[in-house]
């Protein structure tokens, strides 16, 4: 039998109400690169933290060298050598490299540094896995590809036999991924075993031996990676079976009511814009999508619609006005409702009650502000009265129950209660099923249509490809902040997408007529869908 | 469905209830831990010094002394509740003005100056105080907003500034012989607040004038204004959610800015009163900040940030600084009494601490029935 550096046997880790991981394996063997697929959700960070002690599984075991092992918090990981870079990494700004990587392992002789042994060691390190990086740069100095080399000696440092990446490309530039891959092969050359989480199909098909898929906290498989193609990858990953299907009629289209012209939106994270050039449009009476994995721009799209964030360059126009340049209040009372994707931190005041946050986007007008400035809170209490009944909002105390004190789902319920009933033009709508329940999921899909179906434009950005597949009437995929296909949800097939999304197809140039373009791929797993589909005159 | 009872649940839930049980733990606390260290300095005369200090104005025999002193703490509880008043709107805002100080020298310096070196009338002595320290609190206000300067570090730099323009300012209208302004009542009479007849109250305490109803409308009018308009709305969201308050479209720089210079009106309006009604004489070799802004944050805390519960709590703490002074000098320093204050105000922190670990057992408690009723409704 094979010996595995580590392995995670039948792993099942439940939380109230879900099951992140539900008998999970993963098997690494020494000298290999093995990459983990998964969608957001799918439980590879639970995983993770299983594997590094922060959480102790239900069921399942670990092995390390075919021995089982007990890890019960990461000093424990850390001793048997397993290591991880971080998405986000873990530097001191001002601090030099060399002061990064020794930091937590220094060496000391009565309390004084041993800097120079520490250099050689770098040194040694940086020549033997090409891992070239300026000992005494500074940190906030040096690109994001240096500060991960950095990462990288850490580990090494620490003599790590286990290298785990988390998505190490999501921030670097085409060359600096190109000289990673090259750096991983060395480790793997050398006897390291590594780890390799990402969601990009292109980047496993280049660099990994093996792969393991998790989808939805389940174990799918795992494939060798000569014996498979970028396509079966995907399948495996967003599956293919559909949960939700939601009725609707066939969209009727009006006329533009939001316009993007080559949209540019910096980012916060690195150097590169977030948001590149991007145009589109969204009409009355359709439900536009943005599909894609996390971090690929959308969240600074919306920014930038909402006000939130200054463009770079580019216009917004709403309902013919340009909006490009307007406050963010003006832009609320043209018609634009933003169900944001962090409820928490801009969707509502936490510390506030249930009826003023129902109120949060209209406290000012004339029905619940008297011309002297003071609050009308009669009529505040009956128009939040209203909206609990009407939308279903439970809560402990009615409309002065504190927001803190309710669940997810009806905080969620209360925001888009919120929105809808200021009767938009324009409807964004970022995640608004995250981390719900499937009720709740299914009652927010139905209004969503329901906004649609009203004549008004919906702008749905959605990290679930069963939701996009489901309720959108038009699908733009993103990619390192620019549309790189549009498509009909009714001829494209999960799978295309998923192509599309991990960044190993893109259209030459996007317009209207790429909306056919995956209709001959759409095959047998179009013909046995259970979409529904009800015609307007029937 | 459900009758409406009031449940013990819900009594501790309310606010006001809240606050007055962390309050009284507090001023307990703090008198107990001010009583031992009295015993361990000096064992006899412990509990007749903590007796001078609760005692304060009753020290006296005589019902006529008592109210005549009773007045003159009143004076400067006053004072203080505006100072208090201008670091809790600040806080609701999210802001910690410690610039309260400052902008009360500041107010002192332009009301002081406005009456004794211009000969101007109190009012516009009074709005002079006002304009001056909302112009001090803009200016942190300012650097917050547009620059992301920490207001507590521009605030205590502003606060030096303040002293010693203002020493320089009134330097100009002190008396010859002495380091002291000169006294209103013999330079400009107009200057001196109208007593409105309130003297007649306190045994003839002249010092007792329009600014003690002032600062008590003071407390009402910001209560009424945080909890009743618009505009509080604005600002309480700003302070507990910036960025919820920036997603639906408030002007989060502007509020910033408006808040910190209605908290440096307040205490600029606290020093004016203070100054104004004559009770004393600005000493313009000061080389310390006076202390009544910095009472002003205790006061707040310990009045659970409540307008009205802090009417209640500057008059303790003044009651109880007023109360130091009567202290044996023979057995302990003349600073016992700070120190007493000191413990008290420092405890005052627990306030906030204390409520935010019921208001979190009680939210759990709320989760878990909404989620049985949610359960049950599904």
């Amino acid at each position: 039998m094979e010996k595995y550096a580590i392995e995670m046997l039948n792993i099942t880790k439940r939380f109230p109400g879900i099951t992140a991981n539900d008998n999970v394996t993963l098997q690494l063997k020494k000298g290999e690169i093995h990459a983990l697929l998964g969608e957001n959700g799918a439980g590879k960070s639970t995983l993770m933290s299983v594997l590094f002690g922060l959480y102790q599984p239900e069921e399942g075991e670990i092995r390390k060298n075919g021995e089982r092992v007990a890890i019960n918090n990461p000093n424990d990981a850390n001793e048997m050598g397993i290591g991880m870079v971080h998405q986000h990494f873990k530097l001191v700004e001002c601090f030099s490299v060399l002061d990064n990587i020794i930091l937590g392992a220094e060496t000391t002789r009565a309390g004084f540094l041993m800097k120079e042994e520490a250099r050689r060691k770098v040194v040694s390190l940086s020549e033997k896995y090409g891992l070239y990086v300026d000992p005494d740069a500074v940190i906030e100095d040096i690109t994001v590809g240096m500060q991960q080399r950095t990462e990288i000696l850490k580990m090494l440092y620490r003599d790590n036999e286990i290298l785990i990446f988390d998505e190490p490309t999501a921030v670097l530039t085409p060359q600096e991924i190109r000289e990673l891959m090259q750096i991983m092969r060395n480790l793997a050359a050398e006897g390291k075993s590594i780890l390799f989480i990402t969601h990009k199909l292109a980047e496993i098909m280049e660099a990994a031996d093996r792969c393991s898929v998790l989808r939805k906290g389940k174990y799918i498989g795992t494939v060798e990676i000569k014996d498979t193609t970028p396509e079966k990858l995907s399948a495996m990953m967003v599956g293919r079976d559909v949960n939700f299907v939601v009725e609707k009629k066939t969209a009727e289209l009006k006329d533009v009511v939001l316009k993007v012209q080559d949209m540019t939106v910096a980012s916060r994270q690195h150097k590169n814009n977030a948001v590149n050039g991007v145009s589109f449009q969204v009409r009355r009476g359709e439900i536009v999508c943005i599909a894609g994995i996390d971090g690929n721009g959308q969240t600074e799209l919306v920014y930038g619609l909402s006000g939130l964030e200054s463009l770079q360059g580019g216009t917004i126009t709403l309902g013919g006005t340009d909006i490009t340049r307007l406050p963010i209040r003006r832009r609320l009372t043209m018609g634009m409702s933003h169900i944001p994707e962090d409820r928490h931190k801009y969707g509502l005041v936490l510390d506030y009650t249930l009826e003023d946050n129902i109120v949060l986007q209209r406290y000012f007008e004339p029905q619940f502000t008297n011309k002297l400035g003071f609050l009308k809170r009669k009529e505040i209490r009956s128009y939040a009265s209203r909206l609990i009944e009407q939308y279903d909002v439970r809560s402990g105390q009615g409309p002065v129950t504190r927001v803190r004190a309710m669940s997810g789902g009806n905080q969620q319920k209360a925001i888009i209660a919120r929105e809808i009933d200021k009767d938009p033009e324009l409807l964004i709508a970022v995640q608004p099923t995250r981390g719900l329940d499937v009720g709740a999921i299914e009652y927010i899909h139905r209004q969503l249509v329901a906004q649609r179906d009203a004549g008004k434009g919906v702008l749905l950005v959605s990290l679930e490809l069963d939701e996009v597949m489901n309720i959108s009437d038009r699908i733009l995929v993103m990619y390192e902040g620019e549309i790189v296909g549009e498509f009909d949800p009714r001829t494209v097939t999960v799978e295309e997408l998923g192509l599309y999304m991990a960044g190993s197809k893109r259209a030459k140039e996007s317009g209207p007529h790429m909306a056919g373009g995956g209709a001959k791929e759409s095959g047998p797993y179009m013909a046995g869908s259970k979409r529904k589909e009800e015609k307007a005159d029937e | 469905m459900n009758k409406r009872r009031i449940t013990p649940g819900a009594l501790l839930r309310r606010n006001g209830v809240q606050t007055i049980l962390a309050s009284l733990l507090c001023i307990l606390l703090g008198l107990l831990v001010g009583y031992l260290v009295l015993l361990v300095i000096n064992p006899q005369g412990a509990w007749d010094a903590i007796l001078a200090i609760l005692k304060n104005f009753l020290y006296y025999p005589s019902p006529a002394a008592a109210t005549k002193y009773f007045g003159t703490t009143l004076v400067k509880a006053s004072a203080l509740l505006l100072c208090s008043l201008s670091v809790l709107f600040a806080y609701k805002v999210g802001l910690f003005n410690i610039g309260a100080a400052g902008q009360f020298v500041v107010g002192a310096g332009a009301s002081l100056f406005f009456g004794l070196g211009l000969h101007l009338p109190w009012y516009l002595c009074l709005l002079a105080a006002v304009a001056a320290a909302a112009l001090a609190g803009g200016i942190s206000g300012a650097l917050k907003a547009y620059f992301n300067v920490n207001e507590v570090i521009s605030c205590i730099m502003l606060n030096w500034i303040a002293l010693y323009c203002v020493n320089m300012l009134l330097a100009t209208v002190k008396e010859q012989s002495t380091p002291y302004t000169r006294p209103l009542s013999s330079v400009n009479k107009g200057a001196l607040l109208p007593s409105l007849g309130l003297p007649a109250f306190f045994s003839g305490n002249e010092f007792v004038t329009l600014g003690l109803p002032l600062a008590v409308l003071a407390a009402v009018l910001v209560w009424v204004l945080l909890e009743k308009t618009k505009f509080g709305y604005e600002l309480k969201a700003t302070g507990l959610n910036k960025h919820a308050a920036r997603y639906c479209g408030m002007k989060e720089k502007r509020n910033l800015i408006v808040t910190m210079m209605i908290s440096g009106g307040l205490a600029g309006l606290g020093a004016a009163v203070f100054y104004l009604c004559g009770i004393e004489q600005w000493m313009v070799q000061q080389t310390s900040v006076p202390a009544m802004g910095f009472n002003g944050i205790a006061a707040a805390f310990l009045g659970g940030l409540n307008p009205i519960g802090t009417i209640f709590s500057s008059y303790f703490i003044q009651h109880i600084t007023s109360g130091g002074s009567y202290v044996d000098t023979g057995m302990y320093s003349s600073q016992i009494s700070d120190l007493i204050s000191a413990f008290i105000i420092y405890l005052c922190g627990f306030v906030l601490f204390f409520k935010l670990w019921l208001n979190r057992l009680l939210d759990k408690r709320d989760r878990k029935l909404s989620e049985k009723q949610e359960g049950g409704k599904a």
